[in-house]
């Protein structure tokens, strides 16, 4: 018996395959402008006979030969839980958005909170100010090594842009604002997170989740342990997948 | 002497009413009958209807002129005050248009204020309403305003009011609201009989019929007809059963309870403005002085814009436990100071007070935020 679970996010979509013990195969595809065939090339990839297949995420509603659709917060609570047994929360940065997801004993959600008004808190903001110094995020930790962050005080992306602009023209060194962002980022995430009871072990997720300079910021700011894994931006599609397995052992 | 219809075009015809409403008005004042234009469920409806004046609500519920209200007004502010300012000073909302007089309260101060603007434009009649619901003075306070909005409208339209009329709009008034409370208890039965969609359309449209006695009679009517299907075996399917809060929703903002039904719950109890916070209570008719009735009944009335506000809570707490609620909803204006700073409190009433999940969503009149009322709403359900 095999599932499949599929994540239509807005840049990629991902899609694995589960056995009901182990994910045995995955892929990952540009979105790009159209989810539907992202995903169905997904699909094509991945296929066996009658496995069940759950969709997820943003353009769930667009694969037509999927089994069942189920929402990317409970998928992402589910698949994080399978990647690390250990954990009692989520927290997610996207490019679009940022969610915090609490866990129950059972791995079940028991809360969630969701931030897509704001583009000051997402990855999309670091994105736009790493364009603005011309570096790659792919070289971060190397690039903000040994700097310490400048304070940035504007609450909201567009604001801050512009002040990042003059404390150029101030001759403030751009590791230096680059470290400000990334503590602006992560005070307001853990800020938003504090709204709910968390505690315990977090997993965290999401573009930024990889790079380790983040994760330590966050962890600081947020005082809890924060763990991540290198296929956690599959988590979403492993969820998926392994609700889709629980759902067909069941009937 | 009525025609029989089936349910769903009941529940349509009420929907309708707004829609209709217009030219209801239009027949109304061919009555030669004020029209008394209101923004709040403070707003004691028995003093109008005592010289055979209607009230509608004004709470616009569209974007639609929120732009046309922007040049006057701050951008970041409830979208109920700029697009109801909006309404009324681009004279595109045909209920404003018919309003004799506009009456407010000291609810929020964005209304406060909005109402100094409107009455530039639209003779407005401000009530002072006091804090500290349970106080003496905010009693007696109250109790004045009440008498002051009767003067006032005795001097517009050249009439006296007097307390036998008062006794009689006090009694229609709480058969409306009995017949409206037995309708929204419909929301117990569980199974349920139907949908928090059509809950909303009767009681939304409802507010938009102008001849009292008829609203009762179709209410009581329809109430009975639905005992009467669900007696037979008329029956929906089983669903988490949601109870609907915050901020004044109705109009556009079906959105949620669409959002809610279409992901696989069921509303079976509104708490807001549309809903119960203004009907659950009765004016008491055996107080021999009306205005100290009437003050007492409207002081009751669970808003945030109260402090303290333990009403809400009361209530709250007592449709939780009597409409076998799962789980709670709030919906909360964007820039609605009250409302969203008393989330955390509700929140926090509902999470360990009462035991049972709570998720609250910012909203506002416009379309854009189908999508994400749509996952948060699903992902809510799949929790529970
Ligand atoms: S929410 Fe409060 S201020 Fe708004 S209409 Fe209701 S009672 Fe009035
Ligand atoms: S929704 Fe909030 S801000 Fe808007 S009018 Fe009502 S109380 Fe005031």
């Amino acid at each position: 018996m095999y599932s499949i679970g599929i994540d239509s996010g807005s840049a990629t979509t991902k899609g694995v395959l589960y056995d009901g013990e182990k994910i045995i195969d995955k892929v990952i595809v540009p979105t790009g402008a159209n989810p539907r065939r992202a995903m169905e090339a997904i699909y094509d990839k991945l296929y066996r006979e009658n496995a069940y297949t759950v969709t997820t995420g943003y353009g769930r509603a667009l694969l037509k030969v999927a089994d069942k659709q189920v929402t990317e917060i409970t998928c992402h609570g589910k698949g994080a839980a399978f990647l690390d047994n250990q954990i009692s929360a989520i927290i997610d940065i996207g490019g679009q958005d940022s969610k915090v997801i609490l866990l129950d004993r059972d791995k079940n959600i028991k809360d969630f909170l969701m931030n897509d008004k704001c583009a000051a808190g997402t990855g999309r903001f670091l994105e736009v100010i790493m364009r603005l110094l011309q570096e790659d995020l792919c070289d971060f930790d190397d690039y903000v090594s040994g700097a310490s962050g400048t304070k940035i005080s504007s609450m909201c992306a567009v604001f801050a842009e512009s002040e990042v602009v003059s404390l150029l023209a101030q001759d403030v060194s751009g590791p230096s604002v680059a470290m400000g962002i990334i503590e602006s980022i992560s005070q307001r995430t853990a800020n938003f997170a504090k709204k709910l009871p968390i505690d315990g072990k977090v997993f965290f997720s999401g573009g930024l989740a990889q790079i380790e300079s983040i994760r330590k910021t966050m962890e600081k700011e947020l005082g809890l342990e924060m763990t991540t894994h290198e296929d956690a931006q599959f988590a979403g599609a492993i969820g998926a997948a392994v609700i889709g397995y629980q759902h067909m052992s069941r009937k | 002497m009525t025609i029989r219809k089936d349910l769903p075009s009941i529940f349509d015809d009420f929907s309708e009413a707004r829609r209709n409403g217009f030219m209801a008005a239009k027949n109304f004042k061919e009555t030669d009958r004020p029209m008394i234009g209101t923004f709040c469920t403070f707003m004691p409806q028995e003093i109008p209807l005592a010289i055979g004046a209607a009230t509608v609500s004004l709470c616009a519920t569209s974007d639609e002129t929120i732009e046309a209200a922007e040049k006057d007004l701050p951008r970041n502010l409830c979208p109920l005050i700029k697009s109801s300012y909006g309404f009324g000073k681009t004279d595109k909302c045909p209920f404003f248009y018919f309003s004799d007089l506009v009456v407010g309260e000291t609810t929020c101060d964005g209304k406060r204020k909005m109402f100094e603007m409107m009455g530039e434009f639209k003779p407005v009649h401000v009530m002072q309403l006091p804090q500290g619901p349970d106080q003496q003075h905010a009693h007696l306070v109250w109790k004045d305003e009440i008498i002051l909005l009767k003067e006032t409208i005795e001097k517009q339209f050249n009439v006296t009011i007097t307390e036998e009329q008062i006794k009689e709009t006090i009694s229609i008034k709480n058969r409306e609201r009995k017949a409206l409370k037995e309708f929204y208890e419909l929301g117990k039965l569980n199974p349920p009989a139907i949908s928090g969609m059509d809950i909303l359309k009767v009681l939304y449209g409802s507010t938009f019929k102008f001849e009292k006695e008829d609203t009762i009679n179709e209410l009581t009517e329809l109430t009975a007809r639905v005992k009467e299907e669900y007696v037979a075996g008329k029956k929906l399917e089983s669903k988490p059963r949601i109870l609907v809060t915050g901020c004044p929703i109705g109009g556009v903002t079906d959105k949620l309870v669409k959002a809610i039904e279409d992901n696989g719950g069921v509303v079976v109890f509104y708490e807001n403005c549309m809903g119960a916070k203004a009907i659950e209570d009765l004016v008491d008719e055996s107080n021999e002085d009306v205005y100290d009735a009437l003050a007492e009944k409207y002081l009751k009335i669970g808003c945030s814009c109260m402090s303290p506000n333990k009403a809400r809570f009361e209530m709250l707490g007592r449709a939780i436990d009597e409409f076998q609620v799962d789980a709670v909803v709030e919906a909360v204006l964007q820039a609605c100071h009250t409302y969203a700073i008393e989330t955390a409190t509700v929140k926090d009433f509902v999470n360990n007070k009462k035991n049972k999940p709570y998720i609250s969503v910012e909203t506002d009149y416009s379309t854009s935020d189908i999508g994400q009322l749509n996952t948060r709403m699903a992902a809510f359900i799949e929790m529970l």
